[in-house]
């Protein structure tokens, strides 16, 4: 058992929390909340010259580091509220290549993710908003050693920035609905793709997508065709760890803020801070963080292990979710009314946590996927 | 990070299961009796004890113990996996006073010759303790307590009233704390931490009943009762810091996520047997769960810290407002599962698993006063953990 962070990681940690105070300042995020992009290329070559887009991929494609390193990186990404394609880039595109990719799509990816050449994202859930297999709709009928798709996507994140785009598609019927299921590495340039915004609170860029009779070659199927959802539940439990990674940074940013307020703030002739309705609501602040910084890292720690970890990503987003709503709720109170405000930092946070929290499954799925487990 | 036990912890794992599922009473077993609410029946004092000393032969209640005091130097994962298994087999037998609190006090505070007189005791699990630290006008507010301990040439005459006694019932000894200067400012320097022997003439237990109709604590009178100089820990004054670094210990000593946990599937079980099982008591179950797994980690990180000689303070006021607000809301399930089933007392038939569910609940409504309320967890979480000001 050891709850502390290897010499590695609190490299990362410091690593990463110095490019961030530094890189993106609360006028980076404003800006980047508002972008269409989300990112800027000078930060993104930055970012590749610490050699970020290569976390959690192997040394052998240019990568550095192992999934633990990566939660690490994404709780200070939390901290500093970060928009961008770097989520969809390595916690969903690099992992589905990494999972399934043969060795030429490995080489012909990886590296490029990892030098932050290309951009490369997930389009997975459609119209019903779930995250199980019944809910891959989306056609993918062969023609010869080709296949064409058909059906919309939505809720993909930075679709409008990525090269590539990898799609679940059904190639077939099977007994189960798992079965049937492939993933295809898509150039986002194929003639029939459409791409349109979807804005959302957090100003994280997503978008829906639609297909139409989209060529993509039989070589482009990642892993054995028909066979693609067991890569997906990889892929999701490593984008559910990630966003309870984030939500923990972004809890614990919220929280600093709002303590170093309620210091400073006078009322009543005394800081705010010394009263124990606010001191008790500190205290539930700082034990929701710390469960959901424990239920997430004991996630990644078994992802990262190569150990069956479906439970644990589960009870952490179970947790984590509700957890870093309540801190954000709290924050909220305890700024009054400024924090109510577009003027003021917190609200970008408190999106961002709601929209970390539903993303893959809010609590309700992840109760279910618990309930199946037991 | 690292979540996992060492092949060594989880090979003792496995003994301790191993002799546990041999030495357990049926009944316990059967009955799916809970470390809260053991008392209940009424060969508890003596089965307790002889799963003590049984434990104590195996050395496994100071196993954790440097070697100096009979310990094997152990990880404190080995207490913790000791505790767990207690939980899994129903088992009484673990004195979380005297080998949870006391016996890591006196590592910490004591004397030479107070941790060799009394650490064996504790270690062979045939001397059983007490704590005497709440009086009837003072209860979080420890520093303010009355009862003096008056000094005399070779000894301190104590006399006054304690209550909320644990178990002072049946036991040997007790971990008392007195005022010994009541002139002093602040009233926390006038505070003496003594040992004192539960022969010693002057001394009256007499029963408290609590509301789940347990006899576990008591008020406890003490009238001229003399107490030999060698047996303050930490020095004349000083006793406020022995009882600081004891509630840290006292704090961490239940792994209440265990009890929570084989409790969960009990009443998912019963559950299932009845046909309760629908979405809504599914999701409560698997809520309940993810939230002991939780508290597990919580319970975890403080026994880490130990095991890496760090002293936890606030992170043990977390853990233990965690887990035992968690057991709460698990006897609240319990209640709301067994519904109108659920109030009847374990002499029904009728009574779901054994009558745990009132038994357990009833019992719960202490767990958020009990070894610090969550109140005073939370001003220590606020103020010593986030640095906020204390209003005076």
């Amino acid at each position: 058992m050891d709850f502390a962070l290897n010499e590695q990681q609190e490299m990362m940690q410091t690593l990463a929390r110095d490019f961030l105070t530094a890189e993106y300042p609360d006028k980076v995020l404003r800006a980047m909340a508002a972008d269409e992009k989300g990112y800027t290329p000078e930060l993104w070559k930055k970012m590749a010259e610490m050699n970020l887009h290569g976390l959690s991929i192997p040394e052998e494609y240019g990568g550095v580091g192992d999934f633990l390193d990566l939660t690490v990186v994404l709780e200070e990404m939390g901290r500093a509220c970060f928009i961008g394609p770097f989520f969809s880039n390595i916690v969903l595109g690099a992992s589905a290549i990494m999972e399934s990719g043969s060795d030429e799509q490995k080489r012909k990816y990886l590296p490029e993710i990892a030098e932050g050449k290309s951009i490369i994202t997930l389009a997975l859930t459609e119209e019903s908003g779930k995250y199980t297999p019944d809910a891959i709709q989306v056609k993918a009928a062969q023609r010869g050693g080709d296949y064409a798709i058909s059906g919309k996507k939505l809720f993909v994140t930075d679709a409008g920035t990525a090269d590539y785009i990898i799609c679940a598609a059904r190639t077939g019927k099977g007994d189960k609905p798992e079965e049937g299921v492939s993933l295809f590495i898509v150039n986002m340039n194929n003639p029939g793709i459409s791409c349109k915004p979807l804005n959302i609170i957090s100003g994280d860029k997503q978008a829906e997508i639609t297909f139409d009779d989209v060529k993509v070659s039989g070589d482009n199927i990642l892993g054995e065709t028909g066979k693609g959802w067991p890569c997906v539940e990889k892929i999701l439990q490593k984008a559910n760890t990630a966003r309870c990674a984030e939500m923990v940074g972004l809890a614990q940013q919220a929280l600093n803020i709002s303590l170093d307020y309620a210091k400073e703030r006078i009322a009543f002739g005394h800081p705010i801070g010394a009263f124990q309705s606010i001191q008790h609501r500190f205290a539930d602040m700082l034990i929701d963080i710390e469960g959901s910084r424990f239920a997430t890292y004991q996630a990644a720690w078994r992802i990262n292990e190569g150990l069956p970890a479906a439970r644990e990503v589960a009870i952490a987003k179970t947790w984590t979710g509700p957890a870093c709503s309540r801190v954000m709720h709290s924050a909220h109170q305890v700024f009054g009314a400024i924090g109510f405000t577009e003027d003021h930092i917190l609200h970008y946070y408190t999106k961002k946590a709601r929209a970390s929290e539903f993303s893959f499954g809010g609590i309700e799925h992840h109760l279910e996927r618990l309930a199946a487990l037991y | 990070m690292d979540f996992k036990f060492t092949p060594e912890e989880e090979a003792f794992r496995k003994e301790v299961a191993a002799f546990l599922n041999r030495e357990v009473p049926e009944e316990y077993r059967k009955k799916r009796m809970t470390f809260f609410d053991m008392s209940a029946r009424s060969d508890w004092i003596k089965v307790h004890r002889e799963m003590a000393e049984k434990l104590g032969a195996k050395g496994w209640i100071s196993r954790h113990w440097p070697k100096e005091y009979g310990g094997r130097d152990a990880s404190p994962f080995h207490r913790l996996i000791l505790r767990e298994e207690l939980a899994r087999y129903h088992s009484p037998g673990y004195d979380s006073i005297g080998a949870g609190i006391v016996a890591p006090a006196l590592m910490l505070k004591g004397t030479e010759e107070q941790k060799k007189k009394h650490l064996p005791g504790i270690a062979s699990g045939k001397v059983m303790w007490c704590e005497t630290l709440s009086e009837p006008g003072h209860g979080s507010d420890l520093a303010s307590i009355e009862v003096f301990a008056r000094e005399e040439e070779d000894c301190f005459v104590v006399n006054g009233q304690k209550i909320w006694t644990t178990n002072g019932h049946f036991a040997d000894w007790n971990a008392l704390v007195t005022r010994t200067d009541r002139e002093v400012v602040p009233n926390y320097r006038g505070i003496t931490f003594f040992l004192l022997n539960m022969k010693t003439p002057g001394i009256t237990v007499n029963p408290i009943i609590n509301i789940a109709g347990h006899h576990d604590f008591n008020e406890v009178f003490l009238d001229d009762v003399r107490i030999p100089k060698e047996n303050i820990v930490g020095g004349l004054n000083k006793g406020f810091y022995v009882v600081m670094s004891l509630l840290d210990y006292e704090r961490t000593a239940d792994p209440a996520y265990a009890t929570a946990e084989f409790y969960i599937e009990d009443l998912a079980e019963y559950a299932r047997e009845k046909g309760l099982l629908n979405a809504v008591t599914e999701r409560r179950l698997c809520q309940l769960r993810a939230e002991s797994n939780v508290a597990r980690l919580f319970h975890y990180r403080v026994t880490w810290m130990q095991s890496q000689n760090m002293v936890p303070n606030v992170e043990s006021a977390m853990s233990k407002m965690v887990n035992f607000e968690l057991l709460q809301r698990v006897a609240e399930f319990g209640m709301e599962l067994g519904g109108q089933y659920g109030l009847l007392d374990e002499n029904s038939e009728l009574a779901p698993i054994y009558g745990r569910i009132p038994s357990c609940y009833l019992r719960s409504i202490a767990h958020s006063l009990e070894q610090g309320t969550s109140e005073i967890d939370k001003d220590v979480i606020a103020q010593r953990g986030l640095g906020l000001p204390r209003l005076r």
